[in-house]
């Protein structure tokens, strides 16, 4: 490691693009339907006209930025801004609801730094050996990785269990409609055009969160938030404490978004919710998960944007792009003749690769005074705008939202059908994250079992192919554990009471 | 002398002028008047995003303007080219076409297009199919490869990008022509199914050149399907030079809505084939593993009753469509 390129990446050009960068994204990615790959793919022409190294440093500011700026929405409006931020509606709505909706956003602003940090040095440090991670992974570890996604529902559900799973087979039957990934068959459309594209996971992800909020706000005639007499400041002192205790969990979360941000198959809502549970698991006593529990919130938060410098490391290493926005930034580099690879960590070709890194780090830790400031005026904003504006703006917002994901009418029909429908089963007791769940965790579950299927008859050993791979059997176990953990704990509980 | 000269030069610019307005008046109906939209009917980062990503500095430094792009995926390029005849027929608004894929799907069922209804104005480039291995493999050769298939049918198994796509459709072409047995598994795009190659998890890919490109030392490729072999890889021999009748892989072009008019139509062949006849912008795509390709709107309906009547064929033999 050199030092000439970090202070290539010091320059105060590239200082000024991060920063305008951060805050952008923050901005984008607080927006319900707004992506980071959206944001980043239009700006993409403007690095044939820069510095290299300047626009990938923009570009990577914008990523970070977008997956930091989901957690707003998430939190305020009980909406994942980007689908890495479900997991941030679990702790986060509930302290916002209750008046904390400030120190949330401190403690978000706090966790996303950290974890970014630990994803970019891993990036900076370790990515070869890092990215044989992306290369262990083949179709039945993502099998496995899926089932050990959805036996989260089992810890995540809140009261009834068999609500659910019930949710989470209909989020799975949902993502069966319309072309199949690997087998291009065309399923459940009833022959209407409409559904030919499937439902896409943001799109759900408005519709499912979002509109029940909107309708709840309509008919419910409180305040949307609880708010405290003076809201002055964002409370950072406060959140910098709560931070400080959960330093352990911190750690953790950060390194499961890191390995898990490197699975080009997986994403940030997969490392979001995993850190999740690990952290619901591990539960001091006292602590009520998916209530308010600040640990869950910097659990997801760490772990999302740890994903972001963990993703880089199989599209530099490999060329293989770890998520949507990392696809892009791979064909700028490939417009810029840089030849991603294990070379380009060796070689001098490799030095704008460092530059982009260095400015991936300075970019993560601008994030944490834009991102204060930015959240103070998104949350007194959220707090003050009375319903009758509050409700129009975001209705108005999730159409557009969900039309620009790829300018489909179809999408805001599906969307709002989706919505009223989460509405509805919601007053029966059904939580939108399940049916989530199932929407984004059934295509990996799908793909991964017919390849292994399909590689493990060709080769006359399917036990050994779904079961025999050391992998596999590790997250097996990891799924066994989490199904019955909450058997265990409850006798726990139960011993403990008869005591 | 001097006034001879003067009278020249202001006759000069008088005819320049005429000549401007000239050209002015008759081009009035084609020409781009802004920002154009560049619509991927895919997500980003596979070969479709990256050639066009490739046009982008050359489309703005030529005409002026920006090219947009963006990614409407779903439904395998469906969703996209359902779309596309709703658009302006401006000339503001361009999507990416793809081969086999504009003839295949509605070949097997009803996805809200017509091939025929596509108003395919340019196909400018291919990615010839190739055979690619790990560095690691036992196979050094297309016969070692073939050789193993003839003793294990059924065992070597291949990852490619999807299911009756251009990967899968050389697969069973391949198959056809060397008299063997593999296994084909579909992944979700080039980029996985790389990923499934160099973790070891197949023994071999149905790709592109354009992999070899991209992963350089780490693979190998045992055979491309060219008439000759491609500039950046000359060790690596053609399927013809073994013996396999293979030329042809996944084709790619630039299609306007139909309601675009003639005029629109032909300046925007004309933009696409100057752009293809730039040798900086050759050198970038045969740099990065692609195969140049020139068929203008006016040869365009010719290549594609050729490649349809090929594609149907093949599929229909290997029953993945009726």
């Amino acid at each position: 490691m050199d030092f000439g390129n970090f202070l290539a990446a010091l320059t105060p050009i590239n200082i000024a693009f991060a920063l305008f960068g951060v805050a952008a994204g923050t901005i984008i990615g607080s927006i319900p339907g707004l992506t980071a790959t959206m944001a980043v793919a239009v700006l993409v022409p403007i690095t044939f006209s820069m510095e290299p190294a300047t626009a990938l440093i923009l570009l990577g500011a914008i990523y970070t930025g977008a997956i930091y700026g989901g957690a707003y929405s998430a939190i305020l409006l009980n909406t994942p801004g980007t689908p890495s931020a479900i997991a941030t509606t679990f702790d986060g709505y509930p302290m916002a609801k209750r008046g904390e909706g400030d120190l949330a956003v401190a403690l978000a602003c706090f966790a996303s730094v950290f974890g970014g940090m630990v994803g970019a040095l891993a990036l900076l440090f370790l990515a070869p050996p890092l990215s044989k991670v992306a290369l262990a992974f083949g179709p039945v570890e993502y099998f496995w990785l899926s089932i050990f996604g959805l036996s989260l529902i089992a810890s995540l559900s809140k009261g009834n269990l068999m609500k659910g799973l019930a949710g989470g087979a209909f989020g799975m039957i949902l993502s069966t409609v319309g072309v199949a990934e690997i087998s291009a068959d065309i399923r459940l459309t009833f022959g209407n055009q409409t559904m030919i594209g499937g439902f896409g996971v943001v799109g759900a992800l408005i519709g499912l969160y979002c509109i029940p909020v909107l309708i709840d706000l309509v008919a419910i005639p409180d305040r949307h938030l609880k708010v405290e007499d003076d809201v002055k400041s964002i409370r950072i002192g406060d959140a910098a404490r709560v931070v400080m205790k959960s330093k352990f969990n911190l750690v953790r979360s950060s390194i499961i978004g890191t390995l898990i941000g490197i699975l080009p198959g997986a994403g940030g809502s997969v490392a979001g919710l995993v850190a999740y549970s690990e952290a619901k698991r591990s539960a001091k006593p006292g602590q009520k998960f998916g209530e308010g529990e600040p640990d869950g919130l910097i659990a997801t938060e760490s772990a999302n944007n740890a994903t972001v410098g963990g993703g880089f490391i199989p599209t530099l290493v490999l060329g293989i792009p770890g998520t949507p926005p990392d696809a892009v930034i791979l064909g700028a580099l490939l417009v810029q003749g840089i030849r991603t690879g294990p070379t380009l960590f060796q070689s001098g070709t490799g030095s704008i690769a460092y530059t982009f890194i260095y400015g991936l780090i300075i970019a993560t830790l601008l994030m944490l005074p834009v991102g204060l400031f930015i959240g103070r005026y998104a949350y007194k904003s959220i707090v003050m705008i009375p319903k009758a504006v509050l409700v129009p703006t975001v209705g108005f917002m999730t159409i557009i939202g969900t039309y620009a994901i790829r300018n489909s009418v179809s999408d805001v029909i599906i969307m709002i059908c989706l919505g009223i429908f989460g509405w509805v089963v919601g007053r029966f007791g059904f939580a939108a994250s399940p049916i989530v769940l199932g929407l984004i965790l059934g295509p990996i579950a799908e793909q991964g079992f017919v390849q292994s299927w399909i590689i493990g008859s060709a080769t006359d050993n399917l036990t050994g192919m779904f079961f025999g791979r050391p992998i596999s059997q590790a997250i097996v176990a990891f799924t066994v554990l989490s199904l019955l953990y909450p058997l265990f704990a409850k006798r726990r509980l139960r011993m403990a009471g008869a005591d | 002398m001097f006034s001879s000269k003067l009278r020249r030069t202001l006759l000069k610019f008088i005819g320049t002028t005429a000549a401007i307005s000239l050209t002015a008046v008759f081009s009035a109906q084609a020409e781009v008047k802004g920002p154009v939209s560049y619509v991927i009917p895919f997500g980003p980062g596979g070969e479709s995003d990256i050639s066009a990503r490739l046009q982008q500095p050359f489309f703005k430094e030529k005409y002026g303007q920006d090219l947009v792009i963006s990614y409407q995926p779903g439904g395998g390029g469906a969703v996209g080219w359902a779309s596309l005849n709703g658009l302006n027929g401006d000339g503001q608004t361009i999507m990416g076409v793809n081969l086999p894929h504009i003839i295949i799907k509605p070949a097997q069922k009803e996805v809200g297009f017509k091939t025929e209804d596509l108003n395919t104005f340019y196909m400018f480039h291919f990615t010839p199919d190739a055979i690619v291995v790990n560095s690691t493999s036992p196979y050094k050769t297309l016969k070692d490869l073939i050789d193993d298939a003839k003793a294990n049918p059924g065992k070597v198994t291949f990852s490619g990008s999807g299911k009756a796509s251009a990967n899968h459709l050389a697969q069973i072409k391949f198959d056809k022509l060397a008299g063997i047995k593999t296994t084909y598994v579909p992944f979700k795009g080039t980029g996985a199914a790389v990923a499934a190659l160099l973790g070891a998890q197949v023994k071999a890919e149905w790709g592109y050149s354009t992999v070899g490109a991209k992963q350089g030392d780490a693979v190998r490729m045992l055979a491309v399907s060219m008439e000759e072999r491609h500039p950046l890889f000359p060790d690596v021999p053609t399927f013809k030079e073994l013996g396999f009748d293979m030329v042809g892989g996944a084709y790619r072009g630039i299609a306007l809505p139909k309601s675009a008019s003639a005029e629109t139509t032909k300046m925007w062949s004309d933009m696409i084939g100057s752009i293809n006849k730039d040798p900086a912008f050759v050198k970038k795509m045969i740099d990065g593993g692609f195969a140049m390709l020139d068929i203008d709107a006016a040869g365009m309906a010719d290549f594609m009753k050729a490649r349809s009547d090929e594609y149907i064929n093949d599929a229909k033999e290997a029953g993945l469509i009726k």
